[in-house]
């Protein structure tokens, strides 16, 4: 594969009505129903694919149920669609409009619109603990995500240990891949965890019935109030301890998937000065946030699972394309599922012991090897970047800055340019006069 | 295997090896049983963390392109990725 280094601009005439940047469950419905509209809508996403976190899919491979019925939807819209796009800047111009500068491995892509609909999903949350940056030590979304990309953890010892209703769909998941699951370790002990861990968010089924009908999975234990408290090998995981608080044992294991929930991506929502409560992008009923021409739908307005993030995105893409009496029928159903989400926020609560595990030389900040005895509980995010370089690196402060919040109680730092590491040609491109037209794919 | 069963050729570290067509660069280099894709600032092996593109801890070079991100890109034939073991001299942090 040639790299070719090239500026694309759409031409003026060519500018977007509305913009969809995230082409998961929420970005999909608002691009489908916005162009259904009649408007020009283009859809950007960072990934080979669209579908998001949920409906990744081998390329290739046929999607099923819901997701085939929003692919079908969104191709039949009209709506254009750029995969392999990470949008690192967005800026509003004079005229009110926006324009939005991604990244594909061909060169930089800038886009004009009028509107833009925010629908950039969530990321797992990560917290240190001593060995937590071994390979081998990866998320609990992630095995599922590895798994999707085509990995095999066929034979493989694992252990889930973290929180969330991803615990149990990813166990069976794997299961079914044909791994070993020794144990699966939710830290929440509430009443709630059960309903929400095996009925709220449904996993297709014949996944789970092929799992349960498998020796390895039936008979893995899953326990609520215990936790990953170190891991340990040479080179990779070959260990893990896992506490209840009272007895702590070992476990021998290939992978350790680890990961405490999601947390919102804001990042591009606080670049366009959207005002946000609790971490998560504030919205008004129509989904548009405090910037008026930029709308916000799925989870980063909070965490609530794909029934959710599709009801966002269905209104999101009517009111933004200016028919906000259409999407009136849905709003019962997304403010229903917004109730249950905060059920299960309140049910997955993180306790306070996972304070304590990473030690003073435990490596907080992965890019650039920070360790937590460097960074001071009562800097801000701001002074830890300055002085120790953590949250300076690669991943922006994807990593370590969710893990400070919890960890010291901090806000996140004001986003900088660019919101993801960017080649330097992409922020010195010299936009065309005009472009090839709009290029379909990566 | 794909939908298809197609595979493709591509080499790791100058080993080639035969994958499923439209599997990941990471899950195809794990499969390989590849363990380190690079190197941290003090020296240790990382791999991937998030598998969905939030981490970057995955970065390996494709093609000659440095840093990029094994879990975002597919496999092709004909691909070259290197990790830090056939990359002595790299610069860390974004490109
Ligand atoms: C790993 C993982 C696994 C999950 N599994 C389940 C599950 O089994 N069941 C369930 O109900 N929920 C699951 N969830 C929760 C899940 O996120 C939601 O159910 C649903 O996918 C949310 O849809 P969304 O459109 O809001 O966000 P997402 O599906 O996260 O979609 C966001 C999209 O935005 C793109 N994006 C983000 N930033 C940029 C950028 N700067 N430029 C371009 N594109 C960008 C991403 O590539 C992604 O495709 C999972 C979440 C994660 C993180
Ligand atoms: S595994 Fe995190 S970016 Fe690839």
């Amino acid at each position: 594969m040639e790299r070719r280094e090239q500026v694309l601009r759409f031409a003026q005439d060519d500018r977007f009505d509305i913009l969809v940047i995230g082409g998961g469950p929420a970005g999909i419905a608002a691009a489908a129903r916005a162009a259904e509209c009649g408007l020009n809508v283009l859809l950007l996403d960072e990934g080979a694919d669209v579908g998001g976190q949920i409906w990744r899919r081998r390329t290739g491979s046929l999607a099923r149920g819901a997701a085939r019925a929003w692919f079908t939807r969104l191709e039949a819209s009209g709506a254009t669609v750029i995969r392999g796009a990470s949008v690192v800047d967005a800026a509003r111009r004079a005229d009110g409009g926006f324009t939005v500068t991604a990244e594909r491995a061909a060169g930089a892509l800038l886009v004009d619109a009028g509107v833009i609909v925010l629908a950039t999903g969530a990321r797992e949350r990560f917290l240190p603990f001593p060995g937590w940056t071994l390979p081998g030590v990866i998320g609990v979304g992630a095995a599922q995500a590895l798994l999707k990309g085509g990995a095999s953890f066929r034979g493989k010892r694992v252990v889930i240990a973290g929180s969330g209703p991803l615990l149990l769909p990813v166990a069976s998941a794997l299961a079914a891949d044909g791994a070993s699951v020794r144990l699966v370790a939710e830290q929440a002990r509430s009443r709630d965890v059960g309903r929400f861990a095996l009925g709220l968010w449904r996993h297709p089924a014949t996944l789970v019935q092929a799992a349960r009908y498998r020796a390895g999975f039936v008979g893995t234990p899953y326990t609520l109030g215990t936790w990953v408290t170190a891991a340990r090998g040479n080179g990779r995981v070959e260990e893990v301890d896992v506490t209840n608080g009272r007895t702590t044992r070992t476990i021998a294991c290939d992978l350790l998937s680890a990961a405490f929930g999601l947390v919102p991506n804001t990042e591009l929502a606080r670049l366009l000065g959207c005002d946000r409560t609790d971490g998560m992008v504030w919205v008004n009923h129509d989904q548009q946030t405090s910037q008026a021409g930029v709308y916000c739908a799925g989870e980063p307005t909070g965490i609530g699972g794909v029934e959710l993030s599709l009801a966002e995105g269905e209104i999101a893409g009517l009111c933004s394309a200016g028919h906000p009496g259409d999407a009136r029928a849905l709003l019962p159903r997304r403010d229903r599922l917004r109730r249950d989400a905060a059920t299960m926020d309140r049910a997955f609560t993180l306790r306070p012991e996972l304070r304590t595990l990473a030690h003073a030389d435990t490596i907080v900040c992965r890019c650039e090897d920070v360790t937590l005895g460097a960074i001071k509980a009562d800097w801000r995010m701001r002074q830890a970047k300055l002085y120790t370089r953590a949250g300076m690196g690669a991943c922006q402060g994807r990593i370590c800055s969710s893990a400070l919040e919890f960890l010291h109680g901090w806000e996140a730092d004001t986003t900088r340019l660019p919101v993801e590491p960017t080649l330097y040609s992409t922020l010195t491109a010299e936009p065309a006069t005009s472009a090839p037209s709009a290029n379909h794919g990566a | 295997m794909s939908a298809t069963g197609a595979l493709v050729t591509m080499a790791i570290d100058g080993r080639e090896v035969r994958v499923s067509a439209g599997i990941s660069v990471a899950a195809a280099m794990l499969d390989a049983g590849v363990i380190a894709f690079r190197r941290s600032v003090n020296g240790s092996d990382r791999g991937p963390l998030c598998g969905m593109g939030v981490c970057y801890e995955c970065r390996v070079t494709i093609d000659d392109v440095a840093h990029r991100r094994a879990c975002l890109v597919m496999v092709a034939d004909g691909l070259r990725v290197s990790t830090h073991a056939c990359r002595p001299e790299r610069s860390e942090g974004p490109a």
